[in-house]
């Protein structure tokens, strides 16, 4: 690791006033994204600034929607009873997450934040059309995922929460990468405000909804409707792991399993 | 920088650079080298510790995350004449070949135990999914997680 100054924050407005001040801040939450990456020298900023510590931004809060604070822990949400009565689809993808430890430590907000092409939350965010609330303003999460590994974060801006809507229904299936657990490709299939939404992480340079899945399943959340089905694996990611062409097969086989379990 | 840990009981009070991780602060100073580095792409569990109760990869947590914390390693769990059930069991069946991942395997594994109710074979497999065995001793590490399990 390089040499950087390590910041405890104890206020988002703290924290941001350390980013501000800094050559080139970075946050750190969970750290299971960001330690790594330091430890590989992939990162050298000056300063490390972390947000662990401000409790609250940490918890869930379930009512008319589910408003996840951004430093709650992959663990807490799976093990949350309100969220697995409202959105048991977004408990199973927590707990699917890496593994024990990793869910321990890694955060819903550094996972959005990061927009990593094979994170699993990003699935939820556009599949469920959540709301990212930041310190400065709040951001539909069809507009939040931008490319690979960027989001519609400003330069310092710092993620309160994320919030759901309850969908009629959800589910989520995801085909994982046998060693890292990470989604060679995850499908989030949900009936949400009447509509039908498809989110699909793993695939492409970051999270998207994908147009043909939802045309052919508009006219009702049934297997059989997506027989013959294809999505284009033009921008779709291709490495050691999966073409691009495999990973196209792959949404549809997801959206199906994640349909059948919906039935 | 400073940070103050509690660690199997006992409090210390280091200086350590920004930088530092936990694994370091437990191996190079405080001497408590039964906690493993496997990895270096927090995969391996090799270094799993319990901080605040809660297993953790200590090679994927900053000194500076870990201050104020309560942390307990493989050192903290037992003695050699008073094994923790966890390490009897890993002894009576055989859950150990070379022993590198062993320490995070066991803290990985109270953890487990300690935090789900009708643990059964899935959910160990599951549950260990961060710890990797070089020697592939799976079978026999399930075995012993089940055994212990009952005398926990
Ligand atoms: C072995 C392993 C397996 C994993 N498997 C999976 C998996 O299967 N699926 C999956 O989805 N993920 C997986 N992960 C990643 C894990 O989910 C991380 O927890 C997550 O990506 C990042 O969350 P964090 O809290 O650890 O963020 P950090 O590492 O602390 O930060 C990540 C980035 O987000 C920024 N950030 C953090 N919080 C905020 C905030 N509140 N506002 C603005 N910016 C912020 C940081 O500056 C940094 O750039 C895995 C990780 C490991 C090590
Ligand atoms: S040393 Fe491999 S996960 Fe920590
Ligand atoms: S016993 Fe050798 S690595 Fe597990």
């Amino acid at each position: 690791m390089y040499q950087f100054n390590y910041r405890k924050a104890s206020s988002v407005e703290q924290a941001a006033d350390l980013q501000a001040s800094a050559e080139d801040g970075v946050y750190l939450a969970g750290g299971m994204t960001l330690i790594p990456t330091l430890k590989q020298r992939l990162a050298a900023p000056s300063d490390v600034i972390d947000v662990g510590g401000l409790d609250g931004l940490r918890g869930v809060d379930v009512g008319a929607t589910v408003r996840i604070g951004a430093l709650t822990t992959h663990a807490e949400v799976a093990a949350s009873a309100e969220v697995r009565g409202a959105i048991p689809a977004l408990s199973d993808l927590a707990e699917g997450i890496g593994d024990a430890h990793v869910r321990n430590r890694g955060t819903i907000g550094g996972s959005v934040a990061n927009s990593d092409p094979a994170a699993d939350y990003p699935a939820a965010v556009v599949g469920l059309a959540a709301t990212v609330h930041t310190n400065r303003r709040s951001i539909a999460g069809d507009d939040f995922f931008t490319d690979l590994f960027e989001t519609a974060l400003e330069e310092g801006e710092i993620i309160t929460s994320v919030e759901f809507p309850v969908p009629a229904r959800a589910a989520y299936a995801k085909f994982p990468n046998p060693a890292s657990r990470y989604a060679i490709v995850g499908v989030m299939v949900a009936e949400v405000d009447g509509a039908v939404r498809v989110g699909v992480t793993g695939a492409g340079r970051c999270a998207f909804r994908s147009v043909e899945l939802e045309a052919a399943l508009a006219g009702g959340l049934s297997v059989a409707a997506l027989d013959g089905v294809s999505v284009p694996s033009g921008d779709f990611n291709s490495d050691l792991h999966a073409s691009a062409e495999y990973r196209a097969h792959l949404v549809v086989v997801m959206a199906r399993r994640a349909v059948k379990e919906l039935a | 920088m400073e940070v103050t840990l509690t660690v199997n009981g006992a409090s210390h009070t280091l200086d350590v650079p920004d930088n530092a991780l936990l694994v370091e602060v437990l191996r190079e100073r405080l001497g408590l080298t039964g906690t493993h580095v496997g990895c270096d792409t927090s995969q391996c569990g090799a270094c799993v510790v319990h901080m605040d109760g809660c297993a953790v990869k200590s090679c994927t947590v900053l000194a500076g995350q870990a201050d104020g914390a309560d942390v307990t390693t493989i050192e903290g769990i037992g003695t050699v004449d008073a094994l923790h059930p966890m390490q009897e069991a890993f002894r009576d069946c055989h859950a150990l070949q070379c022993g590198f991942c062993t320490p995070g395997m066991i803290m990985a594994a109270i953890d487990l135990v300690q935090s789900t109710d009708d643990l059964d074979e899935q959910g160990v497999r599951d549950g260990l999914e961060g710890n990797l065995c070089r020697c592939t001793g799976y079978h026999n590490i399930v075995r012993a997680v089940l055994a212990a399990r009952d005398n926990m």
